[in-house]
């Protein structure tokens, strides 16, 4: 079970204790040109949750393999390179240049950011054009907000996704409270934290089931009980998003957590409960008949 | 990096705002205008708010309740513990010569602090009111004007100016010392880099406020 931290929510070179305290280190996607990303107001508080409108920011592949990559190769935290683009081609061309990189451990897919126009080619389309680009081990970042979350997840396990991620963030807006004008710049934005926890339970639950493949639960994780109930609904690692912009301490927090849910359940790794709200809870692990109601 | 947990010491109002006094903890107080996160009882996000004071073994923020998150920070109660996470940012240059703070507002919130870090040098304070110009008695040796008088009818030229306030303040100060250090103020989810939610203009580029600022020279800024 690997501790991450949502992509677009750490940046390690400026927080690199905050990275080390993680498994491994997801970036902010990078595309193939650089972007300013989206003008402010990029970032608004909303009920239960937050949003933002950061539009991709970042300094595209070139710069990034240039300046960032070895950096962060040098913090000692193994590197996950999201990936985004406007085509299909877009996402292929990065990860043939991130292929045969021994600084990259794996690549993240973002085919579902909120903030700017999607490709035109669904998740699947990508998945397939980026594994014939790499080698490296593929995970695909899905978005929530589908008909049909199981069909896409099996869709990109079809396609040759290695592993996927879920969920980013959905379509939000908020209005500031005394003009009634939408706060961020887009007026809509991604919302994230606690009010997509259940969204996340839901979607991950449901890829696990037609997919079985390795899931990265991330949405709205603020204690290792949230973590606990991600694996309980398939997720092989939980990655940590909006709790981090509060509190750079919560990867350590949320581990130590876990361990004790775990340890308090007499389970000797979190993973041991992976999938079980499939299959009948707590009760259907040995020893814990207890829990049958 | 971590967030320690501040039990509130206290709390008085100063006309319209709220100085919030916490125990400092092992926090340090860092250099006069740089910030720290404040999380306020009951909200997702902690709200950017530059260190006012600094008396022995606390840490002073002025608060403009006018947000939930500001309103919750102003109504803490002693005892109650408050989120905070700093010093960030890159705080006022002080090797200046001739230094002169000039703050709009709730713009006077860092000069308490830089004022005794460079012994008390002149100050002009503007207020919308009278009733928000009672915060000038934390700055007393300061000029105060109160609208329709603005602070850049009152500055003298030949000065190191900091200045800290609302942006079209800051755009006018700009103007007439291109020299000037300016506080800048955003919307910030976590002040150290990560969320990239507090981008302004510098240099024609879009740069996290947080990481290259809160203050910046005016020359640099797109005023």
């Amino acid at each position: 079970m690997l501790l991450l931290n949502a992509s677009g929510c750490l940046d390690a070179l400026v927080a690199p204790e905050v990275a080390r305290s993680l498994d491994a280190f997801v970036t902010k996607t990078v595309t193939p040109l650089p972007r300013q990303g989206n003008p402010p107001v990029r970032i608004a508080e909303a009920d239960h949750g937050m949003l933002n409108s950061i539009g991709l920011a970042n300094p595209g592949i070139d710069r990034f393999l240039a300046e960032a990559l070895p950096r962060l190769a040098e913090l000692g935290v193994p590197v996950w390179v999201s990936v985004g683009g406007f085509a299909a081609g877009d996402y292929a061309s990065t990860c043939a240049a991130l292929d045969g990189l021994n600084e990259v451990s794996a690549v993240e897919l973002n085919v579902s950011c909120p903030n700017v126009e999607s490709p035109a080619e669904g998740a699947a389309e990508i998945v397939r054009a980026a594994r014939a680009s790499t080698s490296k081990t593929l995970y695909a970042k899905l978005s929530p907000a589908v008909p049909d979350v199981a069909a896409v997840a099996l869709a990109a396990a079809e396609a040759g996704a290695d592993g996927l991620t879920l969920v980013n963030t959905i379509r939000g807006l908020a209005l500031d409270e005394r003009t009634l004008r939408p706060v961020l710049s887009t007026a809509s934005g991604g919302y994230s934290g606690p009010a997509l926890r259940p969204i996340a339970l839901a979607a991950v639950l449901a890829a696990y089931r037609a997919t079985g493949l390795p899931i990265v639960g991330v949405g709205g994780v603020e204690t290792g009980r949230h973590a606990l109930e991600l694996i309980a609904c398939g997720a092989s690692s939980v990655a940590l998003g909006t709790v981090l912009f509060a509190d750079p301490g919560s990867p350590e927090r949320v581990r130590g957590e876990l361990a004790a849910e775990t340890a308090a359940l007499g389970l000797s790794n979190p993973l041991d409960a992976r999938g079980i709200a499939l299959s009948g809870g707590l009760a259907s692990l040995p020893g814990l008949a207890k829990y049958a109601d | 990096m971590r967030r320690e947990p501040l039990r509130v010491a206290g709390a008085e109002d100063v006309g319209p705002y709220r100085l919030l006094r916490l125990e400092r903890g092992s926090l340090d107080p860092g250099a006069p205008g740089q910030f720290f996160m404040l999380s306020p009882p009951g909200r997702l996000l902690p709200r950017p708010m530059s260190l006012c004071l600094a008396p022995r073994g606390e840490l002073a923020f002025l608060i403009d309740p006018i947000g939930p998150g500001t309103r919750a920070l102003a109504a803490a109660e002693p005892g109650e513990r408050v989120g905070v996470l700093g010093p960030l940012g890159n705080g006022f240059r002080l090797d200046v010569a001739q230094p002169l703070l000039v703050g709009g507002g709730i713009g006077v919130a860092p000069f308490p602090y830089v004022s005794r870090a460079l012994g008390s040098p002149p100050a002009i304070l503007g207020f919308r009111s009278e009733w928000h110009a009672e915060a000038a008695a934390l700055l007393p040796h300061a000029e105060v004007v109160v609208e329709p008088t603005y602070v850049t009818e009152l500055m003298p030229s030949g000065h190191d100016v900091l200045a800290c306030g609302p942006e079209p303040m800051l755009r006018a100060v700009a103007r007439l010392a291109p020299s000037a250090q300016l506080a800048w103020e955003a919307p910030m989810a976590c002040g150290y880099g990560a969320c990239y939610g507090c981008a302004v203009e510098i240099d024609g580029r879009l740069e996290r406020l947080c990481v290259q600022g809160p203050v910046l020279e005016a020359a640099t800024c797109s005023c």
